[in-house]
């Protein structure tokens, strides 16, 4: 609870320092709504082609864009901001700080910055999963709102295990604010169905890139379309990361020496 | 003249150590740039394999061809200034680039140009890896390949001067990443890697044939794919050396003007 206590500490800083510069909330919004028009534009173009993607129908795939908005206005909100102001502080040696708080450091690298504004995003996918589902004129009974409530956090604990693990290398290799920008590649990744990718790469981007289980399977426990395995691997997935990040996490600190201090 | 030699020369040297030394970022930056036409060369072959072997003009094994010609394209003319812009100029970064006696432009496009030289030899590999899986068919013209050369110069340098004049914005606001995604979906979108423009209904076409971002990416890929006519080349080249030079003047008027906005924070 402590810890929901100081998220919505930075969230609010976040907020304040946000507000002073309103003219931002248009630039944000107009970026965000461009993101998404040509996310629907690309759907658009391809579906000129085609009837179905990977087996995928094309209201499928659009309730698939929802959840990649979503989810990844959820990164954008606070994991990716934490993470690059981490990678900072391991280059500048500010990481003394937060080390020295008595908090879990790990959780409050996690929680350091918020991007107000990816609530845009998660608005607008959300909107977009709706509008998607009512095309399909999907029955959404309770189980299986459930189910995608759950793997949607499955999935989110999956991908915040793996930045964690990506940021973690700083220690290491100091230099790798480029693993900010290249997640956002390997992430586009999740906006179409896995299915559709030759067996060989979509077993990279289930274990070793693993935004399959971040963007694809939640949309397919809401499409009814989820197998008991896939459940089970992605909890199971989701567990072996976070202990597996905090370990690795748990590693790279013992390497961190300070740097101008 | 030969000042500037000596420059790139000294430029090379060090910033192809400093390459070497973080090759791990290098190597995760690489990763990136497979992936993502990778994925599209993926969608599209699907695509094409489900309305019986072609969508538009291409067939499934051209569009593996253009997406791995698109990859290796990309691997010339990309930078990533814009996302280091904003932190040289948050962080004073920029003052001992201003003491020097020529313009901080240089030493960027020589760090650019040899990661590039790093990279280039992975990149055919893994092209040719990517040949060996997806089977691609391309239709080469000698004369195609000779017109692509200055093709592919002017498109990294309208590329480079574009971003490099967009990464000034830094100079005026903290806050460029919202501009940096909005170009980046833009040029993503116009610029061929979603898809060949001769497959976006027409009026897209036009727009993507006005503005800059075709001419950085998707003529040079049709070049070298075979798929323009001599005159077409011509016209294309044409109106690169036009954006070319808008984009230098552009270049100069937003650098003398935001240079002096530049007030040092944190040195």
């Amino acid at each position: 609870m402590n810890y929901l206590r100081i998220f919505g500490l930075y969230f609010r800083i976040g907020a304040m320092g946000e507000m002073q510069y309103r003219f931002n909330f248009f630039v944000n919004l107009f970026q965000s709504i461009l993101q998404l028009g040509m996310s629907i534009g690309g759907l658009a173009v391809i579906f000129s082609y085609t009837h179905s993607l990977g087996g995928w129908l094309p209201d499928e795939v659009l309730a698939l864009v929802g959840v990649y908005t979503l989810v990844g206005g959820l990164i954008g909100l606070v994991v990716y901001p934490s993470m690059e102001q981490f990678i900072m502080s391991v280059r500048d040696g500010m990481l003394d700080f937060v080390l020295v708080k008595p908090i879990d450091a790990q959780l409050l690298n996690s929680l350091q910055s918020v991007d107000i504004w990816r609530l845009i995003d998660m608005g607008l996918g959300v909107g977009v999963l709706i509008v998607a589902l009512a095309r399909l004129g999907a029955q959404v009974g309770l189980s299986q709102a459930a189910l995608f409530i759950g793997m949607l956090l499955t999935g989110s604990a999956i991908i915040y295990s793996f930045w964690t693990i990506l940021a973690t290398l700083s220690f290491w290799f100091v230099r790798v604010e480029n693993i900010l920008e290249i997640f956002r590649s390997m992430y586009e990744a999740g906006r179409w169905p896995v299915s559709l990718y030759p067996p060989w790469l979509r077993f990279i981007l289930s274990f070793i890139v693993p935004v399959a289980f971040v963007t694809t399977v939640p949309v397919e426990a809401l499409t009814g379309r989820l197998s008991p395995q896939t459940l089970l691997l992605g909890i199971l997935l989701a567990v072996i990361l976070l202990v597996v990040s905090r370990l690795f996490w748990k590693l790279g600190l013992r390497q961190y020496s300070g740097a101008s201090a | 003249m030969r000042a500037l030699a000596q420059l790139y020369l000294q430029q090379f040297k060090t910033t192809f150590a400093s390459m070497v030394q973080y090759r791990a970022s290098l190597f995760i930056w690489m990763i990136g740039h497979v992936l993502e036409p990778l994925v599209y060369l993926v969608v599209w072959s699907a695509v094409a394999e489900g309305g019986g072997g072609s969508a538009g003009d291409y067939t499934t094994a051209e569009f593996a061809g253009y997406f791995i010609v698109l990859m290796l394209v990309e691997n010339v003319s990309y930078t990533w200034i814009m996302y280091e812009y904003d932190y040289r100029i948050r962080e004073g970064l920029l003052s001992p680039a201003l003491l020097r006696p020529v313009h901080p432009i240089h030493a960027d496009v020589a760090e650019n140009i040899s990661s590039k030289a790093i990279t280039l030899p992975f990149m055919l590999v893994v092209a040719a890896v990517l040949a060996a899986i997806f089977h691609p068919v391309m239709s080469p013209r000698l004369w195609a390949f000779a017109a692509a050369v200055p093709a592919l110069v002017l498109a990294f340098l309208l590329r480079f001067l574009l971003e490099w004049t967009l990464a000034q914005a830094a100079f005026w606001t903290t806050r460029v990443s919202a501009i940096n995604q909005s170009y980046f979906v833009l040029v993503l979108f116009l610029s061929g890697q979603v898809a060949p423009l001769s497959l976006f209904p027409h009026a897209i076409q036009v727009v993507a044939y006005i503005l800059p971002f075709r001419w950085m990416l998707g003529f040079p890929v049709e070049l070298l794919l075979g798929r323009l006519t001599p005159t077409g080349a011509v016209v294309g080249l044409g109106v690169q050396v036009l954006w070319v030079a808008l984009a230098y003047v552009l270049m100069r008027l937003v650098w003398r003007a935001g240079i002096r906005l530049y007030s040092a924070v944190g040195a």
